[in-house]
């Protein structure tokens, strides 16, 4: 009777491997490689609520899954917004999905953002290429809750002007009075008459406190080396610098180890990083 | 002149000058202002000066054949821009194009060379503080080539 028991699970458990059926509600090209998902559950009981920087494994049904981080408000987790790049073959084939088709959803996972720690601090967030995705909820957050953090500052690079993401919504953001946003390209035509050069060199002349500051970056991770360097130079303590690490994650729960870094498994442990902390490992070779 | 001194004293690329020599660099400065579009060098014409934006943004633009003018690097204001007029021969490499009006200082080099071989303390401190601008624009520029948003 014992083993039985054990053997029986209570019907209100469910599998953590087992994807919620999503259905696409929308679909966004934000560039010519980068798209968004707009999802909503199959079961309109069921939310999944999520804090910015969280991920969740995403599933094409006979294909595959794939880890794409949220970018959408966590102020309204009844639509959930999944941007990614067509890199590999289950993104590929997301991206030729229609509206009303579905996909499974499992999350979120990991660790967020630091929105409650950064409260009374300047903020600055810098992001790369499509890096400026998982940021996005941090964004919507705090510009919910407006009154209780300090300068804002958003810092994003691209490869070009054509590479840029959330155009409409950077646009609107440009026009709030409290909060700055810089944008820089790599490269650009005549026809672009904003910032050229790479994103470490908006930071020595961003508008905000180092000394009071907490920083997220999010990119390539060698953009955000060469980044958190530059906060550094600038007087941002390295305690208050946060990165988001993307690693091979499968599992999402930390049992698989395909994401492990060392000691740390990055779907469970991270994706988000006090910089202080994963220091060792950022810089470390052969990883 | 004397007007010259508290913009020059301001400007970051000068922090960490002495008076003595915030004067030297007065006396080899003008202010000037350039239309929006307007080229203030074009690739391959003498570099006599160098310059300080103080207002408005400048394009650096290379030109490629059947391509056009591509902008490698826009300077803000507080950057310099240019250091041919310290090495030969003496010509530009790009084309630096004014985005929005633009108000800089100019500084002569001939001007500056001469004040640098009758002062070699002035001399090493303006060359340290160029090394330092080429430094970051050489960095900045490794980062480009590693096309750092490519991959992710």
């Amino acid at each position: 009777m014992a083993s039985n028991k054990a053997l029986t699970q209570p019907a209100a458990v469910r599998d953590p491997m087992e994807p919620h059926p999503f259905v696409i509600e929308r679909f966004y090209r934000e560039t010519t490689d980068t798209f968004s998902l707009h999802l909503e559950s199959a079961d309109p009981l069921f939310t999944l609520n999520f804090k910015p920087g969280q991920f969740n494994m995403v599933y094409v049904f006979g294909v595959g899954e794939v880890p794409i981080s949220i970018s959408s408000d966590p102020g309204n987790p009844k639509v959930l917004i999944h941007t990614t790049r067509e890199v590999g073959v289950v993104t590929r084939a997301m991206h030729k999905l229609k509206v009303g088709q579905m996909v499974g959803l499992r999350g979120p996972y990991g660790t967020s953002w630091p929105i409650d720690e950064a409260k009374l601090h300047d903020v600055v967030l810098v992001a790369g290429g499509i890096g400026l995705a998982p940021l996005r909820p941090c964004l919507y957050h705090i510009l919910a809750h407006r009154e209780q953090y300090g300068r804002v500052v958003l810092l994003y690079g691209t490869r070009s002007p054509e590479d840029i993401i959330f155009v409409k919504e950077l646009g609107k953001w440009r026009s709030l009075f409290d909060l700055d946003v810089l944008i820089t390209v790599d490269r650009a035509t005549e026809d672009w008459r904003g910032v050229v050069g790479v994103v470490t060199r908006l930071i020595p002349r961003a508008p905000f406190d180092p000394g009071e500051t907490v920083a997220m970056v999010c990119g390539p991770e060698i953009m955000m080396r060469f980044s958190v360097q530059e906060l550094i130079q600038r007087g941002v303590p390295i305690d208050n610098i946060y990165v988001s690490l993307e690693r091979n994650m499968k599992c999402g729960v930390g049992h698989c180890g395909h994401c492990q870094l060392r000691g740390e498994f990055v779907c469970k442990d991270g994706p988000v990083y006090r910089y202080s902390k994963i220091e060792p490992l950022f810089n470390e070779r052969e990883l | 002149m004397t007007d010259l001194e508290p913009i020059i004293a301001e400007n970051p690329f000068f922090r960490d000058f002495s008076k003595e020599h915030i004067a030297e660099f007065v006396g080899c400065a003008k202010n000037v202002a350039f239309q929006n579009g307007e080229h203030i060098f074009r690739e391959g014409g003498p570099a006599s000066f160098f310059y300080i934006v103080r207002h408005g943004s400048v394009a650096l633009d290379v030109f490629i054949p059947g391509k056009g003018p591509v902008t490698i690097l826009t300077i803000e204001p507080g950057e310099p821009i240019g250091w041919s007029w310290l090495i030969p021969p003496h010509k530009w490499h790009f084309d630096a194009r004014c985005i929005g009006t633009v108000r800089a200082l100019a500084l002569d080099g001939n001007c500056l060379k001469a004040k640098c071989e009758n002062d070699p303390e002035f001399g090493y401190r303006l060359m340290s503080r160029i090394t330092q601008i080429m430094e970051g624009r050489l960095t900045a520029t490794i980062i480009q080539m590693l096309d750092i948003y490519g991959k992710q």
